[in-house]
Order: C-alpha cells, then sequence, then structure tokens
C-alpha cells in the first residue's frame, strides 16, 4: 500500500477515456461500479466539453456481485452501440472491474457486433493515467491500421518529386495540458514549411483515418506520455521515423523545425530567417538583467518538465536548482537530462515529498503544476504552471500554446509576470539606505500610519485566488508547516513592513538564521541581524 | 405505482447511475468534524475521485488520504493488514492532532474482502487513548453519495456516551448542518425553552453528544437510514417530521421538536415568528422568477424530495420528474404527503433513458450532477448544479432566501445574458 495525500495522475481507464473522449466516433463501455462516473465532470468541467464523454459504466452495485455482472457488462456493450452506433468500441475494466475477472472484452467479442472490438488491459494496482492513454491510443492505432500493414522488413520509398511531404502529429488528447493550442501552433509551423497534415490523433480523428497513419512519411510526436507508444509502433511497421524534439520554446522550436525539414527533404533556412521570436528580444532586453541566476525548481510530466529545465536554463538565465517528474517511464530521460544542469534528478509521485524538496532548495521561483502552485503558495515563493495534472485555469478562453514560437512567448509571460518587476528590484537595492524608501518605511503615498501597511504574512488570508475547481470553496487554513522558531510580536510587525514580494524570503531566511544559532525567538535584532548576514 | 401515496407516481429505474459513491461524504465530513482524519482504504481511482471532487484546493495537508492497494497486495505478497498498520503509524506521527480516525472502506476493499472493522479494533487498542479508529463504507458498491454520510455517522453511534436515564429528556440533531446553521436552530429552540440539544455529529471528536432513552432524534438530512436505525437501537425515540427546507419545512420541523418535547403553542409562535416570517419574506422574492417555472431533478443526494416539495409549495414551480437514487418511504413519509398529487417520483436510474425524457420535457430548469450540467447548457438546457445544494448551508429559515436564490440565479443569468 501506498499513503497518498494527493495524486498527480488518475488511474490508467481515466487515460483511456481521454483518448476516446478525443477521437470521434469511438465509444467506451467500462465496467465498474457505482461512483466511477465522477470521471465524467474532469472533461465537463475542467475542459468544459459540451458532450459527454463517450463513455458508458456499467455501474454495478454490491446486489449484482452475487448475480451476473457479466451480464450487465454485455447489455451495456449491447445499449451502447444501440445508442450511439459508434465506428469502434473501446471495453474494459475499472480497478473494481478488475477484481471480478469477468473478461469484458471476451464478453463484449462474443455479441458480434458489426464493428470492431477493442478490448484494453490497463492494470489498475501497476500503471496511472498517462501509460493508459498510451495504451489505449496504440491498440487503437494497431487495431485500425494493422490491415493497411506491408510486409514485414517494408522500407519505404523516397517521396515522388513534386508531392509535398507528409506527417502525422500524434499524441494530443483530450484533458491535455494546452493540447489544443499546441496542435494548432504546431500545425502552423508545418504550414509554414510546407508539408502537409495527414492525420492528427487522437484528437479529432476517426477510426478511419487512424486506418491512414501508415501514408504519411513521417510521424511528429508532440506529447510522448501519450504518443511514443503508437508512434514506436508506426516506425516499426511503415518506416515511419519519429521527429524527437518536443517544441516548447524558443531553442526547442528552431531545433524541431530543423528535425522536420531533415524528415522532410527540404530546406527551412528561409522559413527559420522569416520567424522572430518576441521572447528572445525580451529576455535581451535590459529589464531582463534581474533574472539572472533566479533559481527556479522545475517539476512536471516528464516532457515539460524537460523543456522547462531547457528554457530556464538557456532562454533566460536562471539556475536549475531542482528537476523532478511524476513519470516514472521516462525517469531514466530526466535523469540525464537534470544531469545537464549538475543537479540529481528526483523521481516521485509523492506530493509530500515533492513539498519537502521544494522546501528544501528555497528556490525564487517554482515551475511546476498546480500542486506546485499551492505548495509554492503555502512557502510564499512564486509559481508558474507547466503540467498537467490539469485545472480550470489551464483552459483558459484565449489562445495560449506552450509550442512554438508563440507558446515561448506565453512561457516568457508566464514565468516572469509571478516575480517582481526588474526596475522595482533594482530601486531597492540602490535605495536601501534612503530614509523614505527603505525596507522598513510604509508606502509614502499611503501616509506614514501603521495602519496602512501591507497585512503580515500570518494576517495575509490562507488563499484568496482559487476557485474550487468542481465543488465548493469549503477548504479550511492551512497550519504552519514549519516548526521552527517563534517570533517576538515587534520582530513579526517589522517583518510586515518589508514589501511583500521580497516577505517570504525574508522570513525564511531570518527563521534559518535563528535556527542555525538555536535561537528560539526571533526578535528585531534577529531580523536585523540576519538582513545583515544574507544581504550582499 | 406507489407504495406511499396513490397521488403520486413512483417508477424505480435500473441502468447506469450517473452519481457519486459514498466516499464523497469526506469532502463535508472532514470539514465538520476538524480532529478526525479519513484514511481511505482503495485505490488510485478513490484517490482520485476525492481529490477531484474536493477540487485542487490544497491549502493545508488535508485531513484525508488513501491508502492506494498496489499489486504486490493483490498477489498477497505483502500483508495487507501490516501494510495498514505501518500506513497508520506513519499518518499518525505526522499528525499528533488527530483524535479520531476513520478507515474507510471502497469498492476494491470489499471485494477483497479487507475486514477493516477488524483493522479498527486493533489499531484503536494501540492507540488509545490518544487516538480512537473506527471504521465504515464509502464504497460505490454499497453506497450512493450521501449514503456515506449515513455510514459515517452510524459507525460512531456505539461510541455516544450513555445518556444517564434520571436526566431530563435531550434533543439530538442529527445530520451534518454548517456551523451557523446549527447556532441558529439552538437559538429557537434556546427560545422554546428546548435546552437539552446535541447535534451529531459533532464539531469535534471529543465533543460526542449522550444517547439513551430519554433522547429524541430530529433528522436534519434525509439520507440516514442506518445512523437512526442505530440509535433507535440505543433507546433514541424517532421524531416524525419533514426536513428543515424552506420557511414552512423549517417550521414544521421545529413543530414536531417542540410538540416532542411539549413546548406550548404561544411559547412556539412565539419563538417562530420572526425568523419564519423573514425567511418568508426573503423566499417571496424569488416567487416572481420562479413560479410556474418546470424544473425536472436528476438523482443525487436524496434531498431531491424536500427540495421539490420546497420549490413546488413556496415558490409555486411545476414538478415534471423527481429522480432520486434511493427513497426511504417512512423519514420521507411527511414529505411526500406534501408533494403536489400527480408528481412523478422516479427512484434509482438510467442516465440515458431519464436523458430522452429530459429533452423530452424540455424543462425550465434542470437539478443535475457535474457530468451533465455542461452537456445539457450546451443544448440550451438551464441547470442547477446539484452538488451546491450539499455544499452550502441550505436549512433553516435564514437560509431559505439563499435557496430559492440558487435556483432562481441560473434562470437570471440566461435573461441577462444576451442572445
Amino acid at each position: 500500500m501506498q499513503l497518498t495525500v494527493w495524486t498527480y495522475e488518475g488511474p490508467p481507464h481515466v487515460g483511456a477515456m481521454r483518448v476516446a473522449t478525443a477521437m470521434r466516433g469511438i465509444h467506451y463501455v467500462l465496467h465498474s461500479p457505482q461512483g466511477d462516473t465522477y470521471a465524467d465532470l474532469l472533461f465537463t468541467m475542467i475542459e468544459r466539453t459540451a458532450q459527454r464523454p463517450p463513455v458508458t459504466y456499467t455501474t454495478f452495485q454490491a446486489r449484482d456481485l452475487g448475480g451476473d455482472t457479466a451480464g450487465l457488462l454485455q447489455s451495456a456493450v449491447r445499449d451502447a452501440y444501440d445508442r450511439f452506433k459508434p465506428d469502434a468500441i473501446l471495453v474494459g475494466s475499472s480497478c473494481t472491474a478488475e477484481l471480478l475477472q469477468d473478461d469484458p472484452g471476451g464478453l463484449a467479442r462474443a455479441l458480434h457486433l458489426p464493428i470492431p472490438v477493442i478490448a484494453l488491459e490497463l492494470p489498475s494496482y501497476q500503471k496511472k493515467e498517462n501509460w493508459g492513454a498510451a495504451e489505449t491510443f496504440y491498440q487503437l492505432v494497431r487495431a485500425a491500421a494493422s490491415r493497411a500493414a506491408p510486409p514485414a522488413g517494408f522500407r519505404r520509398e523516397p517521396r515522388a518529386a513534386g508531392d509535398a511531404p507528409s506527417c502525422n502529429i500524434l499524441g494530443p488528447t483530450a484533458l491535455g495540458f494546452r493540447h489544443r493550442d499546441d496542435l494548432r501552433a504546431v500545425e502552423e509551423i508545418l504550414a509554414g514549411l510546407g508539408i502537409t497534415v495527414n492525420v492528427v490523433a487522437p484528437l479529432g480523428a476517426t477510426f478511419a483515418d487512424l486506418a491512414r497513419l501508415g501514408e504519411a512519411d513521417f510521424n511528429v510526436v508532440l506529447y510522448p506520455e501519450t504518443g511514443a507508444q503508437a508512434a514506436r509502433w508506426l516506425a516499426r511497421t511503415f518506416d515511419q521515423p519519429s521527429i524527437k524534439t518536443v517544441p516548447i520554446g524558443s531553442r526547442a522550436t528552431r531545433d524541431f523545425i530543423a528535425e522536420v525539414a531533415q524528415a522532410a527533404g527540404i530546406d527551412a533556412t528561409p522559413h527559420l530567417q522569416s520567424v522572430t521570436s518576441r521572447a528572445e528580444w525580451y529576455s535581451r532586453s535590459v529589464d531582463s538583467t534581474y533574472l539572472t541566476g533566479k533559481r527556479v525548481v522545475v517539476f512536471g510530466d516528464a516532457t515539460h518538465a524537460a523543456a522547462a529545465a531547457r528554457i530556464a536554463s538557456e532562454e533566460l538565465g536562471f539556475s536549475v536548482v531542482g528537476l523532478g517528474t511524476y513519470s516514472r517511464e521516462f525517469a531514466r530521460e530526466i535523469r540525464e537530462t537534470a544531469e545537464r544542469y549538475g543537479v540529481a534528478a528526483f523521481i516521485t509521485d509523492d506530493y509530500l515529498e515533492v513539498e519537502a524538496k521544494i522546501a528544501e532548495l528555497q528556490p525564487d521561483l517554482v515551475l511546476g503544476t498546480q500542486m506546485e502552485r499551492h505548495i509554492a503558495k503555502r512557502l510564499r515563493t512564486p509559481c508558474a504552471v507547466i503540467s498537467s495534472p490539469v485545472h480550470v485555469q489551464d483552459f483558459p478562453a484565449r489562445y495560449s500554446p506552450q509550442m512554438g514560437f508563440e507558446g515561448a512567448n506565453v512561457l516568457f509571460d508566464t514565468w516572469v509576470h509571478p516575480l517582481m518587476m526588474g526596475l522595482e528590484e533594482h530601486l531597492l537595492t540602490m535605495f536601501r539606505g534612503d530614509f523614505e524608501f527603505n525596507d522598513a518605511a510604509p508606502a509614502s503615498h499611503l501616509g506614514t500610519a501603521h495602519a496602512s501597511a501591507p497585512p503580515s504574512a500570518s494576517q495575509l488570508p490562507p488563499s484568496a485566488d482559487s476557485r474550487a475547481p468542481v465543488f465548493g470553496g469549503v477548504m479550511g487554513t492551512a497550519p504552519v508547516l514549519e516548526t521552527g522558531p517563534s517570533w517576538a510580536p515587534e520582530a513579526e510587525k517589522e517583518l510586515g513592513k518589508i514589501p511583500f514580494f521580497v516577505r517570504g524570503k525574508a522570513r525564511r531566511n531570518t527563521e534559518r538564521f535563528a535556527l542555525e544559532r538555536s535561537l528560539g525567538l526571533i526578535t528585531l535584532e534577529t531580523l536585523y541581524d540576519a538582513k545583515a548576514h544574507f544581504s550582499r | 405505482m406507489s407504495a406511499c401515496s396513490p397521488d403520486l407516481r413512483l417508477t424505480s429505474e435500473r441502468g447506469q447511475r450517473e452519481v457519486f459513491c459514498g466516499l464523497t461524504g469526506i469532502v463535508w465530513l472532514h470539514r465538520k468534524i476538524q480532529d478526525a482524519f479519513f484514511l481511505v482504504v482503495g485505490s488510485r481511482t478513490c484517490a482520485h475521485l476525492i481529490q477531484s471532487a474536493a477540487g485542487v484546493m490544497i491549502f493545508a495537508e488535508p485531513r484525508f488520504a488513501t491508502a492506494i492497494i498496489e499489486e504486490r497486495d493483490l498477489a498477497g505478497l505483502a500483508d495487507a493488514n501490516a501494510e495498514l498498520d505501518r500506513i497508520v503509524d506513519q499518518l499518525l506521527a505526522r499528525r499528533p492532532d488527530i483524535k479520531l480516525l476513520f478507515l474507510v472502506g471502497s469498492c476494491p476493499s470489499e471485494v477483497i474482502k479487507l475486514d477493516l472493522s477488524r483493522a479498527a479494533t486493533r489499531l484503536s487498542a494501540r492507540f488509545c487513548p490518544r487516538v480512537r479508529v473506527l471504521n465504515y463504507s464509502g464504497s460505490g458498491i454499497e453506497t450512493t453519495f450521501t449514503q456515506g454520510e449515513d455510514a459515517c455517522l452510524a459507525a460512531m453511534v456505539p461510541t455516544l456516551p450513555s445518556r444517564a436515564p434520571e436526566l431530563p429528556p435531550n434533543l439530538l440533531i442529527v445530520g451534518t448542518l454548517a456551523d451557523v446553521v446549527e447556532d441558529q436552530i439552538r437559538r429557537v429552540l434556546d427560545a422554546m425553552g428546548v435546552t437539552e440539544v446535541g447535534f451529531f455529529p459533532p464539531r469535534r471528536a471529543q465533543d460526542l453528544p449522550q444517547v439513551g432513552g430519554q433522547t429524541r432524534i430530529l433528522l436534519a438530512q434525509p439520507f440516514l437510514a442506518d445512523t437512526a436505525r442505530a440509535l433507535e437501537q440505543r433507546g433514541a425515540g424517532y421524531i416524525r417530521a419533514p426536513f428543515p427546507i424552506g420557511a414552512d419545512g423549517t417550521l414544521r420541523w421545529l413543530k414536531a421538536a417542540a410538540d416532542a418535547f411539549g413546548v406550548d403553542e404561544g411559547t412556539f409562535r412565539e419563538a417562530t415568528q420572526a425568523p419564519y416570517r423573514r425567511a418568508q419574506h426573503a423566499v417571496a422574492r424569488y416567487r416572481e422568477p420562479l413560479a410556474g417555472r418546470r424544473i425536472f431533478f436528476f438523482p443525487d443526494s436524496q434531498l431531491e424530495v424536500p427540495l421539490a416539495r420546497f420549490l413546488a409549495a413556496e415558490l409555486g414551480m411545476q414538478l415534471i420528474e423527481v429522480g432520486t437514487p434511493y427513497l426511504h418511504r417512512s423519514h420521507l413519509a411527511d414529505e411526500l404527503a406534501l408533494l403536489p398529487p400527480g408528481t412523478s417520483l422516479v427512484e434509482g436510474q438510467d442516465v440515458e433513458r431519464q436523458l430522452d425524457r429530459c429533452y423530452a420535457a424540455a424543462p425550465d430548469l434542470v437539478v443535475c450532477g457535474l457530468g451533465l450540467a455542461n452537456p445539457l447548457e450546451s443544448r440550451g438546457i438551464t441547470t442547477k448544479w446539484s452538488i451546491e445544494l450539499v455544499f452550502t448551508p441550505i436549512q433553516g429559515f435564514d437560509q431559505a432566501g439563499d435557496l430559492a436564490e440558487l435556483f432562481a440565479r441560473p434562470l437570471i443569468r440566461r435573461t441577462r445574458l444576451v442572445a
């Protein structure tokens, strides 16, 4: 057993739902107890899909267990076929049904429906959501494209002169982190290069589209977590190479274009010369000098975490002080990436471990998931969200890709805005000694009364910025996690006069200073001793 | 056809049920009992459900978690009981503030027949007196949504202290209410001279109310069949009443308590008149947007019948279909009697057929779960999320207007947005 407070990924059948919901004309019959239908609201509430996910749940109850759960599954499959008339049907078990060992695939096939029936074996007690999505997509691709498969050992002929190169785009699913917008960004790049997109899958594809996958010259895998397994089979079967670079960040986008051009046998130089990236210029502008060496911790799925580390380091001049992922399937890749930044990767899906790691590393910025956003909030550290698990905020109304040059612009804004404006930080340092412009003086436009000073950390409300994505706001306040030294009232009050964006750091530094000197109580003196100690 | 009243049309339905399982109750129970921890013994799906239900609102390390069963537990490579002990040790070491720990059974733990009651006894003995360990099942194969609270409270009943027979009779109000609602109710009861009042569940595990032969229980929620039975077995008398939903519902509910405690008519009227008038006034503001509008309920929390009664009687809405996961005939007897003749009640669910009926009826407002709400809205059907009716304080006089507003808001919104 594993003690779990929050999970980064759902069970594998939720991954299967992400594939089924992304596609058109597919229906998924899930053998599952009452209650598993909660998964519908992930799609209808978080992604705000206008249709219910194409899923029928058998919703068996205790009284069915002694009876005929197999019969229940068969009638659910038959009813789903009659009602929805899908082109293909997926059948599988959720965690509880797996224990019943009803063999949903065999039972569904015994109905002799006039459409393909694809049985999914998703071991719920071993695997998780992304694995489930990848496996489901792979099974669908095999089922659809096998008939068009050439004999083993097939070698792809060079493209006929005059034919436009073509590719498939693999990986985008429902409930994916900016998949909708990334797809548009990548399609624009490919169009700019004169490359035809043969099939995009799973998002928006039909079963018949999957049967045509072998017609493309190569595959673009946007998200290896969901698309790599199918791409490997396509590479073996149709001799289709896969593009390895994921175009997140300006530099990765340039690499991606070069790799695509090579696979397509075209010259990308004119295209690369025509593109401009605002993010690249902004990062070179003087206001960005304050970004230099900011310490960042990166955590997310493997693809987004690796990409974020590269952007942080190469494009923004940050220092990557921590890199981790919950994607155990990609542990090796992330370890290799982390070595490049001289840090040891942390591979874990234990939220408490991630929290401890971030607290230990004391970064200036956290690039993480919604979970790390909450950790950062508690540690009063700026944070930007870079990866699933998704939240309603990760489906913005506007076009907001992560990929391509526009994606790089989005990332620049998203990561830099939580940090304080550069000019403000310079001024604070420059005028540190000024009697009106020191850390302890209230803002001049607010008068001199203490009442107008910003509230101290301990007076701040627990958090007001998030909505309950699903249910009402019933959560309470945070208990204080640290068991460090306590604050004398006058020191606490003084801390409150420090501008809020450096207050968290001042508090942590002071507490560390006190802890290292075994001071149980932080007085006004301790606060300023610590300030002197840490000031550079 | 109805077994409860010849005037109602009652049908039962079986098919796909689009409802939560009982684990969801943890979302509000852990906020109510502030020193309790809920440890689900289940799968990744269970953890994902509660997380999705609670929202990813991590202000604090929550007072619930999941002990996720893994392959090696199923294969017998690990002794499930030893594993559970290890996890409870780990948990209680982290959280010295916890006084009451619930081991919550799930679908997988029930199917593999993991005996959580023995585990609870064993762990209770080990951690006594610092922590009491209880167990209940919130599994979807046995419980539907709010039944999880019923199972939780029923598990607590044997731990309630006995009330000495020589003590005066006491009133026990049963079912989770918001603290603010409890305080309001206590004030009205005080004014009637009913002062021996306890609430169950309590806000803190140490403040368990007493129960005995002199105890009278008044249900604040309609989904507490097992809890009521367990309390009756401890000698408590059941007060038959409708539920405290709406101005009239609250008045009748309080009247049932007043009668059980021999409060005279004048005292009762004096204690309730002002808040009752205030509630009527607050509700009346929403008659205009709601009267005559046609409403359709999908099954969710078992609150559907009292809510439908309120909307029909106090706001003049027309009930097209009242779906409910389960209909407790005797606890709802007074409610059913107050429904308009001919009301169509559907117990259980076949979601696809119910959607067909809903589309055909084209109601003005649909009360449904979150999986259905946006898909219905996208077809131009106005909805009210049923879950909000469980998490928002809606009981009592001073919430009656707020409750009416929850139904009026989606309709008003639709008229505001320019087509």
